[in-house]
């Protein structure tokens, strides 16, 4: 069975379950769940925009976006509290969105302004936030789950209660560094969530293609002794319900999870991937698109629970797009970095000048 | 004077950091109930418990990565990789997560670990466990690297690579584990010293002998035949850091011997020599009387026969040979 295949079944299974009435669910007010409307458009109308700025040439490198996958950060990003913390791969740009980053800084670190959230040294895979709990924005594939891990540790060492939400594509689930760490996760009961956001393939590979698996991907937790499970990601509803679980599990019992939640994307991999209909049909993303879409999906909830009018969303999601316009404009007027600052966040002890700082060469220019 | 071995100046180390800093942790394979493949942390687990000696599964990347991750958020990992040699399994933790983090959030990230484990050959332990990649790694901006040569440096380097900022690799050496010398009592205060500060280990007028780990005390050795035997008086330099890098200590020498020859268990294509070798002619070009000369790990993986190993490797006899081509 194809990942989209899974996915279908999943639509049509006999006895769906309604996550609405999870109790984590059940305690979000109606502001709470416009909001959540909000951030899934605000991240779509972001990507949208930063797509159309890349093919006007305004940024460099490679673009991934997020747009088909949104209900997946922001599900997770609105259920951490202030000891959770959160590290992704290189699709990153929702998940910085979802913790509360700015379009600004965002769209001027795309850009490769000085005024980005990295001060232009970052880049599209690489946006972070520590006072935000965010730690990356990482370029290689699984590079950050043991990464994760450690932030998992972190909290155990100093006591607090908290869970690492580590986010990761289904391509990592073949990397070494990410059995490694599913290890130590268990030898050491951290609290960690491992989310495999699986949008069915790694770059232009079906999940059919690179993975040998029984059932699903997270069940590979199993050998590891790691509870595990399997989300629909195009509800918000049940994203929340079951990430929170596994959050729950990593706060009180200092137990890891596997959550492998299905999506969807409907762009290529990357920006380098325009052909991406190569791999897949014009169908399978159609029909993604007509059936699955988080943002659909989410509206038409609030639609039924009296809590949005389409005049209401559709105010929610021009709001949307004039914020990523106004960060186009903000990234378009901002200075670019200076060739001297390039020497700048090496070295901690260079950028503070410390009396250190001053003991031996640091930078071997010519 | 109290004297001490190397193993034990390290121990010492970890055991008043940890002492000094709730956030230390020591970690590694094998550090904690077998107290270390070569006991540098014997005694450790037992006195500062699970919490704060931790023994790792065999996963370098993972338990590195561990590491990283949680130095983010203020905890300060002291690593052993069980040889350097193994650095291979963890390379995009150590290159990409330790050395970049920091660069790529801007700043606003620090990664306060230390990697520290023995980093040689000359041991008969064949090409995977000899290598010594002090040079590989200070090719990464965002890192540092130190190779201490005696007790007492391994003692002062160790203690200041915990309390930094940013990471710290340490090349030990299996070698010199057992090697005892001064080292200064923990009664007598705080002992550290500074990354970027080479030590003159012997003052000479005639040739410039520069160094770092074991081959320092290869160049000791040599500037001794090169004294009773040739009449030529030898200054030896050892860098003890290579990024931070006393580069005035090498320039100094050189302006005063006007001849140098560097001496490196690195291989000699882009070892820490090739860039010792680009300083010199760059800053002291005027002051040279004869070519730069080196004495490098001959270039092939490390030979495992104990008939040959120690000529592959810088030793007193390649060094005289090498100074007496330009003395």
């Amino acid at each position: 069975m194809s990942h989209f295949e899974i996915n279908l079944a999943m639509e049509t299974s006999a006895s769906p379950l309604d996550f609405a009435s999870s109790p984590i669910n059940r305690g979000l007010s109606a502001e709470q769940k416009i909001d959540l409307y909000r951030q899934l458009t605000r991240i779509r109308r972001f990507e949208t925009a930063s797509l159309k700025q890349y093919n006007g040439s305004k940024m460099g490198g490679f673009l991934h976006v997020y747009i088909g996958q949104e209900s997946v950060a922001v599900g997770c990003a609105s259920l951490m509290g202030e000891n959770d913390h959160m590290i992704t791969a290189y699709r990153c740009h929702a998940h910085a969105l979802a913790v509360g980053m700015s379009m600004n800084e965002c769209m001027a670190e795309l850009f490769g302004k000085a005024t980005g959230c990295s001060k232009g040294k970052g880049g599209s895979m690489h946006f972070f936030a520590p006072d935000k709990n965010f730690w990356g924005g990482h370029g290689i594939v699984a590079g950050q789950t043991p990464l994760g891990l450690g932030l998992g540790y972190g909290l155990k060492y100093k006591g607090l209660k908290g869970a690492a939400l580590c986010f990761m594509g289904d391509g990592a689930v073949n990397q070494g560094a990410f059995h490694e760490s599913l290890n130590i996760a268990a030898l050491f009961d951290i609290p960690i969530v491992y989310i495999i956001e699986n949008n069915g393939y790694s770059m232009g590979t079906s999940q059919a293609r690179s993975s040998a698996f029984k059932d699903c991907l997270a069940q590979r937790a199993e050998g590891y002794d790691i509870d595990w499970d399997l989300a629909n990601g195009s509800d918000l509803y049940e994203v929340r319900a079951k990430v929170n679980i596994a959050m729950e599990r990593a706060r009180n019992e200092s137990r890891p999870t596997v959550l492998e939640i299905q999506t969807y994307r409907y762009q290529g991999h990357s920006i380098a991937d325009s052909a991406h209909k190569k791999y897949r049909s014009p169908e399978e993303i159609q029909s993604y698109k007509d059936n699955h879409d988080p943002l659909n999906l989410w509206r038409q909830r609030l639609i039924k629970e009296n809590l949005l009018t389409e005049e209401s969303a559709k105010k929610i999601d021009t709001e949307g797009k004039l914020e990523a316009d106004s960060a186009v404009k903000f990234a378009e007027e901002s200075p670019a970095p200076t060739v001297e600052s390039i020497t700048e966040d090496v070295y901690w002890e260079t950028d503070n000048t410390t009396e250190a700082s001053k003991i031996g060469r640091y930078f071997f220019n010519d | 004077m109290r004297e001490i071995e190397y193993r034990d100046a390290l121990n010492e180390a970890f055991d008043e950091e940890l002492a000094r800093d709730e956030n230390v942790v020591i970690m590694g394979e094998e550090v904690a109930q077998y107290n270390g493949a070569y006991k540098v942390t014997k005694g450790l687990w037992e006195k500062w418990g699970d919490k704060r000696v931790v023994d790792t599964p065999i996963s370098e990347a993972g338990f590195i990565g561990m590491g990283i991750g949680a130095s983010m958020l203020g905890i300060r990992p002291v690593m052993e990789l069980m040889f350097w040699s193994f650095h291979s399994v963890a390379f995009d933790q150590l290159v990409n997560n330790a050395a970049c983090c920091r660069y790529m959030s801007g700043g606003l990230i620090n990664v306060p670990i230390v990697m520290r484990g023995p980093a040689n050959g000359g041991t008969n332990v064949g090409a995977t466990h000899s290598h010594t990649p002090e040079g590989l790694f200070a090719a990464f901006p965002g890192l540092k690297v130190c190779s201490p040569a005696t007790p007492a440096d391994a003692k002062g380097l160790m203690k200041t690579a915990i309390r930094d900022n940013d990471p710290v690799y340490v090349m030990e050496n299996t070698t010199l584990y057992g090697m005892k010398a001064h080292v200064p009592d923990p009664a007598d205060g705080d002992f550290t010293i500074p990354l970027g500060k080479a030590d003159i280990k012997r003052v000479g007028s005639d040739i410039s002998l520069i160094a770092h780990g074991a081959s320092v005390l290869r160049c000791l050795e040599a500037a001794k035949i090169l004294q009773n035997e040739h009449g030529i008086n030898a200054e030896v330099v050892d860098l003890r850091s290579i990024r931070p890098l006393d580069q005035d200590a090498i320039i100094d020498s050189v302006k005063k011997t006007n001849k140098a020859v560097l001496v490196d268990e690195s291989k000699p294509f882009c070892g820490v020599s090739a860039q010792i070798a680009t300083l010199i002619q760059e800053y002291a070009f005027d002051y040279l009387d004869a070519p730069i000369k080196r004495v490098c790990t001959i270039d092939a993986p490390a030979i495992y026969s104990p008939y040959v190993e120690a000529d592959q490797l810088p030793n007193a006899a390649r060094i005289v040979k090498q100074v007496l081509t330009i003395a």
